[in-house]
């Protein structure tokens, strides 16, 4: 299996902190990997490394081919009262084929409409973004990832904050797209989640402690229910760097 | 005696309020969308730091040749990109965040900019350069607004689809074009442009004033991103207008009242526009 996403020794600081060291190893191409880790531990730096809007300080993150890529970011770094309608946001999706000056045509308006319905927000293509509930604005998010048609997926905590019907409709999209083929690297903190559906995991906390099958990684320990336990908890962060000491005894 | 021709006689019969009318008009048209991308991009604060950052630029050109054009524009230029160049290295190499950097850097502009004036110029002078002086606009100046909003309409123009999305969602504007991202540049120099024209006008306490303040009250009457630029231009005329007026019949100075004006407006929109405002707030109360 080719890989399609490669890291070589990749270390990211900002400033003085270290936040991803001596990261190596490789996505194959059509993989369904979680991002798995305690906070802080680099999960959303990784994906921000893949992307290009984080530059490694040492080492380098190889794509194949120049493969096209799709991010879902964080909601929390989107201006959620932006003066968008829900057409206009998703429409975004077509930004990089279209570029500023091109134009959205009429059969790539059906697609945006046709990737809202699936994300089960269709009919809402004028309502202001402003006016979506937290889980309708995830379903818009992956509306505009189904709109760029990537093989190349990044998902980046899509699942926080949102109630249980969204997630069990998003997880079936991210299941339809591994079936198509298509690579999909997602940060998530549910380990039930991650257990049921990822069939590959990497575990990081600053470096990487697992990369592969999600039931080895449960086997070894390197996922557990302790460790989302301590995500759950804010303000552990020093039990969580003292078991990492722990775990690497 | 009509109303209109209390409205329209100030502005037929002296030259200087039809240049003041007109250094508004192009203010308003240039710098009010540049204004609206501001708020959208919750940089109004950083604005206003770059406002007064030109100061010491424009000072030490109006110190060595008097209140030529050129000079002072380019003086203001050199010294607000030296401040935001500065506030950068500052942010990225000391504990200090954003906000700390810019407020330091432009205390210490504003300051060494009243400083530098005081030591060649008058008290006029220096109420010149904090306030501006509206009524006393040169065809020179005219034309430097003129070219800098004519610049500033073109590159919003031109890039409006990727500004919108990199104000909306920066990291998938960042990622769609794989870490390179030229809005922040764009947006910094249309800023410190409109700065320097809106200066001459408004001084550098005020600048901002129709930048900004129109682009605030606007986003309390629509949530649609293409009718707050039109609308924002409208208010930021009305404010104009009124505020001219109000200066001519009861010899207020005239840019605090153009400024006065604009403020007001965006204030009555805080309180009874139809999304966000105390009103709403009220009405949706249950």
């Amino acid at each position: 299996m080719r890989d399609i996403v490669t890291f070589e020794n990749v270390t990211v600081r900002f400033g003085h902190h270290v936040a991803l060291q001596d990261i190596s190893g490789g996505f194959h191409e059509g993989s369904l990997t979680a991002i798995a880790g305690p906070n802080g531990a680099g999960k959303s730096t990784l994906l921000k490394t893949i992307v290009g809007i984080v530059r490694p300080r040492a080492g380098r993150v190889v794509i194949e081919r120049q493969t096209p890529i799709s991010y879902l970011p964080q909601a929390s770094s989107l201006q959620r009262d932006f003066p968008l309608s829900v057409m206009q946001a998703v429409c975004t999706g077509l930004w990089g084929g279209i570029g500023n000056g091109g134009s959205i045509s009429k059969a790539m308006r059906e697609k945006a409409r046709q990737a809202l319905a699936e994300v089960g927000i269709g009919g809402l293509e004028e309502r202001q973004i402003s006016g979506l509930s937290g889980g309708q604005f995830q379903r818009l998010l992956f509306a505009r990832v189904i709109l760029q048609n990537a093989p190349l997926i990044l998902l980046d905590e899509p699942f926080t904050a949102v109630d249980a019907e969204t997630t069990a409709r998003l997880i079936q999209i991210v299941l339809g797209w591994h079936r198509q083929g298509r690579t999909v690297i997602c940060v998530l903190h549910d380990l039930l989640l991650i257990q049921k559906y990822f069939p590959d995991s990497f575990v990081l906390a600053g470096k990487c402690l697992g990369h592969g099958h999600t039931h080895k990684m449960l086997e070894q320990k390197l996922l557990s229910f302790d460790l989302d336990m301590a995500e759950l908890c804010p303000g552990t962060e020093d039990e969580t760097h003292h078991r990492h000491e722990h775990d690497h005894a | 005696m009509t109303t209109l021709d209390l409205i329209v006689d100030p502005f037929t019969q002296y030259a200087f309020m039809r240049r003041a009318l007109a250094s508004c008009v192009i203010l308003a048209i240039g710098g009010t969308p540049l204004g609206v991308f501001m708020t959208l991009r919750r940089m109004t604060l950083m604005g206003d730091a770059m406002s007064h950052a030109i100061l010491p630029g424009v000072a030490l050109a109006f110190v060595s040749s008097g209140l030529a054009l050129l000079p002072m524009t380019l003086g203001g230029l050199a010294a607000g990109v030296f401040v935001a160049l500065f506030a950068v290295f500052l942010t990225r190499f000391t504990s200090m965040k954003e906000d700390a950097s810019f407020t330091l850097l432009y205390l210490l502009s504003l300051a060494g900019g009243v400083i530098i004036i005081s030591l060649k110029g008058s008290n006029v002078d220096l109420l010149h350069m904090l306030f501006g002086n509206i009524l006393a606009i040169d065809t020179d100046s005219l034309t430097l607004m003129a070219v800098v909003a004519c610049a500033t309409l073109f590159t919003l123009a031109g890039f409006y689809r990727g500004l919108v999305i990199e104000c909306f969602d920066p990291d998938f504007a960042r990622a769609a074009q794989r870490g390179r991202s030229w809005a922040s540049v764009i947006f910094f120099v249309l800023l410190v442009i409109n700065l320097i024209a809106a200066f001459q006008a408004l001084g550098t306490l005020m600048a901002l004033g129709l930048m900004i303040l129109p682009a605030i009250a606007t986003r309390f009457w629509t949530r649609n991103i293409d009718t707050i630029i039109p609308l924002s231009i409208l208010c930021a005329l009305v404010a104009s207008v009124i505020g001219l007026l109000t200066s001519y019949y009861t010899k207020i100075p005239a840019g605090p009242a153009v400024v006065m004006t604009a403020g007001t407006i965006s204030l009555l929109s805080a309180m009874l526009g139809r999304h966000g405002s105390v009103y709403a707030y009220i009405r949706n109360w249950d």
